[in-house]
């Protein structure tokens, strides 16, 4: 049985499952990939490394798009 | 004699773009996605701006960049930061999500006012610029603050004309005249405040490159009139302040003949 890392997004606490990569998280969460950007313990991470990227325990992931503002 | 030249040959550039319009309109406050749209037609607007901010966990989002034209040029914006540190890390975001250099700089210093903080602006301001970003700051009507921001490599300075959403107009014009004639190959955007067509007309007869706002139209109770009302008023503005406006004078000047007047 895999095992189950405690990580942060947008400052909620979650579960996920061990060497999830950030295209599995933005499935997972059901997000559109293309419309998101995302922040891996405050640093960017391109979309191009998006695939190779895997989270470990205790990460912070930020997840942003775009909403409506002046 | 020297002839002024055709109106569509006054073209407004930012950091290599070019653009007709002078004027720029937020996304915010709108009550429908279609209201939105129809402002934005009518105010013959090429750039708009939008926030960045965290997805919802757990429940659909709209994406709301769907909502736009895709001929539009969209500039985000670091609202809501509150420090330099948390305004370079959303501007990052923000490229990485859009692809654009562009960027509103806005380091927000008090909730009450929402007044620039100058010193975390600037802070910002000069990181971002050599990270390649063309950085266009929100910040208070100063001149020397705008001296700053430009030799920081800002390719234009977004002095407020009121507090953000106030709707006051432009509270004083005298600093944004001393900014156009101290600082006169700079291009300024007079950036919030604005609640009517006069307050933008105000803004580019100072000699404003172009303004922004948004809830000024957002939250008119015609947004489609009151978007139509600031285009026109930008463009009556600019073609004022190109014209060169007629000296005040404390008293009369006859307009006319004084002589031959029936007796």
């Amino acid at each position: 049985m895999s095992q189950r890392l405690l990580i942060q997004i947008n400052g909620e606490p979650r579960e996920v499952k061990e060497n999830i990569s950030l295209p599995e998280l933005i499935a997972s969460l059901k997000l559109k990939p293309e419309q998101v950007a995302i922040e891996l313990n405050q640093e960017v991470v391109r979309r191009a490394q998006w695939e190779s990227t895997t989270l470990e325990e205790a990460d912070k992931v930020e997840i942003v798009h775009f909403v409506g503002g002046g | 004699m020297s002839t002024a030249a055709p109106a569509q040959t006054d073209r407004f550039e930012i950091g290599g773009r070019s653009f007709t319009s002078r004027l720029i309109i937020g996304t915010g406050k709108y009550r429908t996605f279609d209201e939105m749209k129809t402002a934005h037609r009518a105010s013959g607007a090429e750039m708009v701006t939008v926030a960045v901010r965290r997805v919802p966990l757990d429940r659909s989002s709209e994406s709301f960049l769907d909502h736009l034209d895709p001929a539009l040029a969209i500039l985000p914006n670091t609202a809501g930061c509150y420090t330099a540190e948390e305004a370079m890390r959303t501007a990052r975001l923000a490229r990485e999500a859009l692809g654009t250099d562009l960027l509103k700089l806005e380091v927000i210093g008090d909730q009450t006012t929402l007044f620039p903080d100058n010193e975390q602006t600037l802070e910002a301001a000069r990181v971002l610029v050599k990270e390649g970003f063309v950085v266009l700051p929100y910040f208070t009507d100063d001149l020397i603050m705008a001296k700053k921001l430009l030799d920081a490599g800002c390719p234009a300075i977004m002095p407020l004309a009121a507090p953000i959403g106030s709707g006051l107009g432009v509270q004083n014009p005298a600093n944004l005249r001393i900014m156009r004639e101290q600082l006169p190959s700079a291009t300024i955007i007079v950036d919030a405040g604005v609640g009517t067509a006069s307050d933008a007309a105000i803004a580019m007869e100072l000699g404003a490159d172009a303004v922004l706002m948004n809830t000024a139209i957002a939250e008119a109770k015609d947004s489609t009139k009151m978007a139509e009302a600031m285009k026109l008023a930008v463009e009556a503005g600019r073609l004022a302040y190109v014209a060169g406006r007629m000296p005040k004078r404390l008293y009369a000047s006859a307009s006319s003949p004084l002589a031959g007047v029936v007796r």
